[in-house]
């Protein structure tokens, strides 16, 4: 078994590139991030791979969410943030001030911890997206809608009520109604922030689920507490402290034979 | 290695690792006693080792039980997860050591007085001290997660073979040579053939000392010895 984590953390991500024969999809090239003065992120370069699930974990402050949303680059909602380096998705450096940010949004899908669904009907959750940058006949638009509602397993819970308020489901399914109004934009990457910590444990294993599903058709990356969440259902997992990506490697390695001890101390609960 | 958040965690797993300690010490102790009492005829002796046994099981079954356990409670990954599993394997190892001594014992009562050669005795012995070597060897590397220790272990089973391979053709021509002999040899053979069995538990455990201190497995297959299925018998020799 070839070993996947080196020393430099610039070389860190990318030589697992080279084993797994995979395309990369996101390619991270010597992120800083900055809240202000303070440096959240360190000179990151990590390779997200097509079509996989990549999970981020490490313990709270780490820097995890905040390399989340630089993919989207909704940290942009707040001036004193600023990101420097390169984020290439399918080679394109998305921090380019000459990308559209809303277009990239719809390509970069994004699912918080907590479910956000529009205050409007369940349809208009999914159609209001898709009106923002389509003009489609309804019944194309009505068909859009169900296949999102399918492929986020929502359907047939939905079906007969899809004029009711989003607010009226319950916590799991607003969570697969949020996954659904992101599928609805074909986007090419989800990101997921925590998307079942505020879950029952049935909501959580729909979920993971869904997730397994979307991986043929998506390229996920997951933000999660829950080491074993991490390892159940992510192929990739990166260990990031103190803003810089630790280990990453495939996750069976990472979670059965991680090659740092600081690695190994987070996930069996010798850390801190 | 740094001490876990939760405390009763470490508890758990080092509950395994003291079971499997004292699995060994009466593992250990039985095999001396039985081969003991085989030479020297010692009809107690062998009646100790037999009654050792159920404490050995009750162990083996206590720690089965507590590693699954630690594995539906903590869901342990990593080295932890590796601990857990080469408990339940360690354990099964150091049972069947235990049951393969007392076996030897049950013959040892079977055999009673019978006359048994001196050279065939002096043979069992001398296995038997480089089994023990082993044993002793192969818990001092679990207990003391050294792998290079354990790789020694693995390494030196070659010669028990060789051993075994040499008792079995002398009981072999000392069956031929008198059917009166038969009944003992028997049970001498059966006996070469426990401690021969025990290296290979040895072995086993070295195994999986490697593979819970690295995380992998020993890939190279182990040299063996073992000649005694080219011993033919043919009649008139």
């Amino acid at each position: 078994m070839s070993t996947i984590a080196l020393n430099t953390s610039s070389a860190i991500g990318n030589a697992a590139a080279a084993d797994t024969g995979v395309p990369v999809r996101i390619a991270v090239k010597n992120l800083n991030f900055y809240y202000g003065d303070f440096r959240g992120l360190k000179d990151i370069s990590i390779d997200f791979y097509d079509r996989q699930v990549t999970a981020l974990i490490g313990p709270s402050g780490c820097g995890k969410s905040t390399l989340l949303r630089t993919f989207n680059r909704i940290y942009s909602l707040y001036p004193e943030q600023r990101a420097d380096g390169e984020i290439l998705l399918d080679g394109q450096n998305v921090l380019s001030p000459s990308v559209d940010v809303n277009e990239l949004r719809a390509r970069v899908g994004m699912v918080f911890q907590k479910p956000t669904p529009f205050p409007m009907s369940i349809y208009d959750n999914i159609a209001f997206g898709i009106k923002l940058y389509e003009r489609l006949p309804k019944s194309e638009l009505d068909g859009r809608v169900e296949e999102a509602l399918r492929k986020a397993a929502l359907w047939d819970e939905a079906k007969d009520k899809l004029r009711q308020s989003g607010m009226s489901l319950s916590g799991g399914q607003q969570q697969r109604l949020c996954i659904a109004r992101t599928i609805a934009q074909k986007p090419e990457v989800i990101l997921l922030d925590e998307p079942t910590s505020a879950l029952d444990p049935i909501s959580t294993g729909k979920i993971e689920e869904l997730i397994e599903q979307l991986r043929s058709e998506f390229t996920i990356v997951i933000v999660t507490h829950n080491m074993q969440q991490a390892a159940r259902i992510s192929q990739f997992t990166a260990f990031m402290y103190l803003g810089e990506v630790v280990e990453f490697g495939p996750t069976t390695k990472m979670f059965m034979n991680p090659s740092k001890k600081q690695t190994q101390d987070y996930i069996t609960g010798r850390f801190g | 290695m740094a001490e876990h958040i939760v405390s009763s965690y470490d508890n758990d797993l080092q509950g395994l690792r003291q079971r499997i300690s004292e699995m060994g010490g009466i593992s250990e102790k039985m095999l001396v006693d039985a081969v003991a009492a085989l030479a020297r005829h010692d009809k107690m002796m062998a009646q100790t080792v037999i009654a050792s046994d159920p404490r050995l099981d009750l162990l083996h079954r206590e720690v089965e039980e507590s590693a699954i356990l630690t594995i539906a409670r903590r869901q342990p990954l990593a080295v932890d997860l590796r601990e857990t599993i080469s408990a339940i394997r360690i354990s099964g190892d150091v049972e069947r050591i235990g049951d393969l001594a007392k076996n030897i014992a049950k013959r040892a009562l079977a055999i009673g007085g019978e006359f048994q050669p001196h050279k065939i005795v002096v043979g069992l012995q001398h296995m038997n001290d480089l089994v023990l070597g082993q044993l002793k060897d192969v818990l001092d590397a679990y207990a003391q997660k050294d792998t290079a220790k354990a790789l020694d272990v693995w390494k030196r089973d070659g010669a028990i073979d060789a051993l075994y391979t040499s008792l079995f053709r002398e009981l072999l021509t000392y069956m031929m040579e008198d059917p009166r002999n038969i009944s003992f040899c028997t049970h001498l053979l059966f006996c070469a053939k426990n401690i021969e069995r025990i290296g290979d538990h040895t072995t086993n455990i070295a195994e999986t000392v490697h593979y819970l201190v690295t995380g992998e497995t020993l890939a190279i297959d182990r040299p063996k010895n073992d000649r005694s299925i080219d011993a033919s018998v043919e009649a008139g020799v």
